[in-house]
């Protein structure tokens, strides 16, 4: 008799068992996990994908991390084989490693078999969030944000006759949009330690910060702008001449004249997070951030509205502009693979991008973007597509982040700390890159 | 005679188990009992270490699971030791150790000295000077980083006041020449009173009638402290500055989050940079050697620092 019952409850127990782990398995099947920086686009994400959720029957989770972890978390993610997300909106830059440690799911087939067109999106979106190696026909990710870092300037203040007739006397000319770096220095050092409405203001808010990778993606605004070029031939890793031309080298002598003489006190390790402080707190006059960041400025009640107006970052030799914005890849350690690809098949939508758009997103979709009332859509539209004409992104290899560091260290080291001189960071600079890429085998 | 749980015990293990525990020798039982914390600490501390040696030998990236592992013999120890920015690290190192602690001693000391007496409100300030040590590292961090603030924070506003420098004018923490300061002002601030209590406690050992016969013989008080207090204190500061240079040499969390190891590399203490290559640029390889010269360092110094404390205390 007891040895009947013990048969039986390990019977009953293997059954339960059994039928918990399927129903488990089952509810794994039916969700996604998204993981994206926690920042404005990415609320207006989860609003969106409520209709995929609808239409899907699959339930969508978000994994949302805070810039100045996001690198660092996610990498983690992927380099463990963590199956923490299903979909990545990754950064640009992880493209190529996401590609060659096989952490991103090869889309080709995928697209072929949808009839998802890369045609369809703006190109320069799909070289620099989709392609390894760059510009290869081979597609690791979906366009899904695009951005640019972009400028943001107090419109009743440029607007102000006792503002603009002081302007002109000190300069010489109208005071507005600049049309090059060396205007937006000069309306930047204008405004510097002027009184206005009783409060001491500053000119600029631009990026400075050490640890990830702030001070690269704002000094590249002046470096790209003055012509600056990672190398001499595309995929030859030949940086001598052209890390370290006398246009970057001016370049980067403009940021630091920049950051020295027309910025807050204290701003010398700044993002995104503190160009937002400094702006929305009334201390500047310009700031500059990704164009992400834009609709929430627009509509902000206290420097919203009628006191803000946008413009593309200057260019100076030529119009440039540093890329921001991701791609949407699937990650190969997904146990959800067809309902990722479910997803990208939705997303990759004319409609679903429009109504991206709408909500705060920046769709890549031509359809969006070749709208005629594109244009007229938001104060920064037009901005917005002159950008993206322009846009230079950083080093996408797989030993990127060595890449970065290294410039976070020489940059901030000459601009920020008083460090030798731009000719010195660029030239040391040229020596960490080339014993990364020693490393990597590409020298 | 009573009964006991033991002997209960006793009584209800197995004959044959019995005999078989009464077999072993006290040396085997030792060993038995000690097993467990020896596997373990082979398993967590010992493996690890000699992991990160042969490591070090290697070009291994922890991110790059598809590459192939080169033996690179002592390559990365040579490239460390020849890298112009590790030496400065260090020497940003060396830096925040010997001002902080000569600091912490300094200050440490003599708030132990002035508070060793009998007054008013002894305990409550007591109470009061150890409060900043018991806070979390990042907290200090993350609020020394408002009070530093040019604009709004209050250190820059008392200088102002004492100097007449304009609060806006510098930064404390992204001004190069200042940061390095910066940091070490605030772990002065938050350790000085563990250097204190442990100064304290040396005081407090030194028993009354050793200044009472030093009366007796007309010792002035400055030759009793030369000749009494500081001797008698000297093992528990010497220990103190052992406890103390030991978590410098590994400080992180306080200085990433005030400066970041800037502007520049100006605050980049090696342990910053050591985390910075092996999980920020993923070089596992170079990184194992590089914690393996910061071990052999960390761990030569205070041998020679431990025999030297023994020492003191021998006489």
């Amino acid at each position: 008799m007891k040895a009947r019952f013990l048969t039986a409850t390990a019977v009953g127990a293997v059954l339960s068992a059994t039928v918990l782990s399927a129903s488990a398995a089952s509810a794994q099947s039916n969700e996604l996990t998204l993981c994206w920086a926690a920042w404005d686009p990415a609320n207006a994400l989860v609003e969106l994908s409520k209709d995929f959720e609808a239409q899907s029957g699959i339930k969508m989770n978000f994994e949302f991390v805070p810039w100045p972890n996001y690198a660092d978390r996610m990498l983690n993610e992927l380099n463990s084989g963590g199956q923490l997300c299903d979909l990545l909106i990754g950064d640009s830059q992880w493209i190529g490693g996401g590609a060659e440690n096989g952490h991103y799911m090869k889309l080709n087939d995928f697209f072929a078999a949808e009839s998802i067109s890369m045609d369809d999106f703006a190109p320069a979106t799909v070289h620099a969030y989709s392609t390894w190696p760059k510009g290869e026909p081979n597609y690791y990710a979906l366009p899904a944000m695009g951005d640019a870092n972009g400028w943001f300037y107090r419109k009743d203040w440029f607007e102000r006759e006792d503002i603009r007739a002081a302007f002109l006397e000190a300069t010489g000319r109208e005071l507005g949009e600049p049309q090059s770096q060396k205007e937006l220095l000069e309306i930047a050092q204008f405004f510097q330690g002027r009184e206005i409405d009783g409060q001491t203001v500053y000119g600029a808010s631009i990026f400075t910060e050490r640890g990830s990778e702030g001070i690269t993606m704002g000094a590249t605004g002046a470096l790209y702008a003055w012509g600056f070029k990672y190398e001499n031939t595309p995929g030859a890793y030949d940086m001598e001449g052209a890390v370290n031309s006398p246009e970057a080298v001016e370049a980067l002598e403009f940021y630091k004249e920049l950051y020295k003489t027309a910025t807050p006190p204290g701003y010398d390790n700044a993002y995104m997070e503190q160009s937002l402080d400094a702006f929305k707190s009334g201390q500047v006059a310009m700031a500059m951030n990704w164009f992400a960041f834009f609709p929430g400025l627009a509509a902000d009640p206290n420097v919203g509205g009628d006191k803000i107006d946008f413009f593309v970052n200057p260019g100076q030799n030529q119009p440039a502009s540093t890329l921001g914005g991701q791609g949407i890849s699937v990650v190969t350690y997904s146990d959800n693979i067809e309902g990722a690809l479910d997803y990208i098949k939705w997303f990759a939508q004319p409609d679903v991008q429009k109504k991206w758009w709408s909500m705060g997103g920046y769709s890549c979709h031509v359809a969006v973007l070749n709208d005629p009332e594109f244009v007229n859509s938001a104060p920064f539209a037009a901005d917005f597509l002159a950008a993206m004409d322009n846009v230079y992104d950083f080093w996408q290899e797989p030993a990127y982040a060595s890449l970065l560091l290294a410039m976070q260290d020489r940059l901030h080291n000459y601009v920020v700390a008083d460090q030798g001189t731009a000719q010195e960071a660029l030239d040391g600079l040229i020596a960490d890159w080339t014993e990364v890429f020693e490393d990597e085998g590409k020298l | 005679m009573t009964d006991t749980p033991i002997d209960r015990m006793a009584r209800a293990t197995p004959p044959h188990l019995a005999r078989r525990v009464r077999g072993l020798s006290d040396r085997a039982i030792a060993w038995l009992f000690v097993a467990p914390t020896i596997f373990l600490l082979l398993a967590i501390n010992i493996f690890p270490l000699i992991w990160t040696v042969r490591l070090s030998f290697t070009n291994f990236a922890a991110n790059r699971p598809g590459r192939e592992v080169e033996w690179v013999g002592l390559r990365n120890y040579q490239r460390i030791l020849t890298d112009d920015g590790i030496w400065a690290n260090m020497q940003t190192t060396a830096h925040f150790l010997i001002w902080t602690i000569t600091l912490q001693v300094l200050i440490g000391f003599t708030l132990a000295w002035l508070i060793n007496r009998k007054f008013k409100g002894n305990d409550l300030l007591t109470t009061l000077i150890v409060l900043p040590m018991m806070l979390s590292p990042a907290v200090v961090g993350n609020f020394w980083t408002f009070l530093y603030q040019p604009q709004i924070g209050l250190f820059n506003y008392v200088v102002e006041l004492v100097t007449g420098t304009p609060a806006s004018s510098f930064s404390m923490l992204g001004a190069g020449g200042l940061a390095k300061w910066s940091i070490i002002i605030v772990d002065t601030w938050m350790w000085t009173p563990f250097v204190m209590l442990i100064c304290l406690a040396g005081l407090r050992s030194i028993p009354d009638y050793i200044y009472e016969a030093a009366e007796v013989d007309r010792a002035s008080k400055w030759r009793q402290f030369w000749t009494i207090t500081v001797p008698m204190v000297l093992p528990f500061l010497m220990l103190a500055v052992l406890f103390r240079g030991i978590e410098n040499f590994k400080m992180f969390d306080m200085v990433v989050l005030l400066t970041g190891g800037g502007p520049g590399n100006e605050t980049l203490l090696a342990s910053i940079d050591l985390k910075r290559e092996a999980f920020e640029k993923w070089r596992t390889g170079y990184s194992s050697a590089y914690a393996i010269i910061l071990f052999v360092t960390v761990f030569g110094l205070a041998s020679i620092y431990v025999k030297a404390l023994n020492k003191v205390k021998e006489r």
